[in-house]
């Protein structure tokens, strides 16, 4: 199932010098103004819960997906050295379920991380708070990475449509339209985070069973069909 | 001894066709597949390697499915005709990561490099490598697990005459050694170089199959289109149309040329310059006017 080479490949190019740096610099400016807003505003719970859901779960989180998902094989897939690949005796899946393991690893480091590093200097975890939002950004990550992971697979754009998907439907949508918000991977690792805060500060629309429930089906079904469309991916040749 | 099966294949995209039922079996030896520019061999060559699906028909390895077959790949090789590979990595990373794919380890893919030469060059990143070391590092890959079917698309395009000497060689070995390779070229030179057996694709259809040298005569024999400017036209079409290898010459007079059609080019080519010698004629230009690929290919749908 899980192809060590195939993770090395991966992880290689996606820590490739420039993505690394559009990786690094959305949770360094999330570390930065969390410092700025301590230090001006003080430990305040509120802030730290609006700070770590607004910028951290609705924004940093998916942007970090988007990039990490995607970059996992788009890439590839585009310049056709996924030839290199699809042309050893190596299941689909396994190739998938490793990339998609790596696309989590990434995304858990690049967002989950400096959420809580942010959590922690915001108000120092009072109330839970930095340690909910955590376990959220933790649990959205595998959501995020197999989503755009099979965005990635699908589409020659995936990045734009990640990124539409990311802050049109996720971030606006998200927080405006009460409908998307069922529908939202943001929603439902705040039903997580919820349980963990207990408290009011981190709230949900959805509830905890029918996230969970929705989380591990996007996950599975989106895993599955980026194996299936890599199995019939074809590679048109330059004529 | 693999033998690859295409029977009866098709491919369109849309409402274009690019492979048009072909049928033809590829043994041991090397085998060239030649055609014009667009003429499908890529996608033959795409469909062959298990990554397209035939429209219609099928594509078989030793009676083995090639189409969502990854077992099929324990005895493929493939050089893809696209430059990308990993970049970022050395040659000897990528070759190695290749041999790990296939369940090997460093031994077979130090051998591989040795195979191909790239040892002197197989520590430094693969963004650094000339078009002919990249094609080498990507024989490299293809030869790791010693496949029995060798799969090229355009493996020349690029290369320095050396490299492709060298490349040449190494593909002649693998033909002596008995496995199946098959490289695709639009270059008639470098098929009649390395070939023993050539496939021809023109316009999606399977235009010619067989030995090299007979499909060269028919190249050969077709009549041949010249243009020659001269000191004096009128004096030199009478003297060239005395000679049984000419068929016809038109004095081309806004040209100011003379537009010669011979039939026997071996013998026309001989004659023109003892003949201009003979009748103190200069000749300015001679120029073939029909020699592109294209019109020697459809030369041979027609024939």
């Amino acid at each position: 199932m899980y192809d060590p080479t195939v993770a090395r490949l991966t992880y290689r190019a996606l820590l490739g010098r420039r993505r690394a740096l559009i990786l690094g610099a959305l949770p360094l400016l999330l570390i930065v103004l969390s410092a700025v807003v301590r230090a001006i505003a003080g430990a305040d719970d509120q802030t730290a819960a609006d700070l770590l859901g607004g910028l951290a779960l609705a924004t940093m989180v998916p942007i970090i997906g988007v990039i990490a998902g995607t970059g996992a094989i788009g890439p590839e897939i585009d310049d056709g050295s996924v030839v290199y690949l699809l042309s050893k005796p190596l299941k689909r899946s396994t190739i998938i379920f490793t990339k998609l393991i790596v696309a989590i690893g990434v995304t858990m480091v690049f967002s989950a991380l400096p959420t809580l590093l942010a959590g922690l200097v915001l108000n120092g975890n009072g109330q839970q708070i930095a340690v909910a939002y955590t376990v959220a950004a933790l649990v959205s990550s595998i959501a995020y990475a197999a989503l755009f992971l099979l965005l990635g697979t699908v589409s020659r754009h995936a990045v734009v449509f990640g990124l539409v998907y990311a802050l049109v439907w996720e971030a606006l949508f998200g927080s405006l339209v009460p409908g998307a918000r069922t529908l939202s991977v943001q929603q439902w690792s705040l039903a997580v985070a919820q349980k963990v805060a207990g408290g009011d500060l981190v709230t949900s629309d959805v509830g905890l069973t029918t996230a969970t429930v929705l989380l591990v089906a996007v996950t599975v079904l989106a895993t599955w069909f980026a194996g299936h469309k890599l199995r019939s991916l074809t590679l048109a040749g330059e004529e | 001894m693999t033998t690859l099966s295409i029977d009866h294949v098709s491919r369109w995209f849309g409402n274009v066709v690019a492979v048009n039922d072909v049928t033809m079996t590829i043994g041991p030896g090397v085998t060239g597949l030649l055609g014009p520019n667009g003429a499908g061999k890529s996608t033959l060559i795409n469909m062959m390697g298990g990554f397209l699906a035939p429209s219609t028909g099928s594509v078989t390895l030793d009676g083995e499915q090639v189409w969502r077959n990854e077992g099929i790949y324990r005895h493929i090789g493939v050089v893809p005709e696209r430059e990308a590979m990993y970049d970022f990595l050395t040659g000897r990373e990528f070759v190695v990561a290749n041999a790990e794919l296939h369940g090997l380890g460093d031994k077979a893919a130090q051998r591989a490099l040795a195979t191909v030469e790239m040892e002197h060059a197989q520590d430094r990143k693969i963004s650094t490598y000339s078009k002919g070391m990249r094609q080498r590092v990507k024989m490299a890959s293809a030869l790791v697990h010693d496949p029995s079917l060798l799969l090229l698309d355009e493996p020349f395009n690029g290369m320095d005459p050396r490299q492709r000497m060298q490349l040449m060689e190494l593909l002649r070995r693998m033909g002596d050694e008995g496995r199946t390779v098959l490289f695709s070229s639009h270059i008639l030179e470098e098929v009649e170089q390395l070939a023993w057996h050539i496939e021809v694709m023109v316009a999606g259809r399977h235009a010619a199959s067989g030995d090299f040298r007979k499909i060269r005569r028919l190249m050969t024999d077709r009549p041949h289109r010249y243009l020659v400017r001269s000191s004096d036209d009128r004096a030199l079409a009478a003297a060239l149309i005395a000679d049984l290898s000419t068929a016809a010459i038109e004095v081309d007079l806004a040209e100011g040329a003379l537009r010669v059609q011979a039939v026997d080019f071996g013998r026309f080519t001989a004659l023109l310059p003892r003949v201009a010698r003979d009748h103190g004629i200069r000749l300015l230009t001679v120029s073939p006017s029909d020699e592109s690929l294209e019109s020697v290919f459809s030369y041979l749908v027609t024939a």
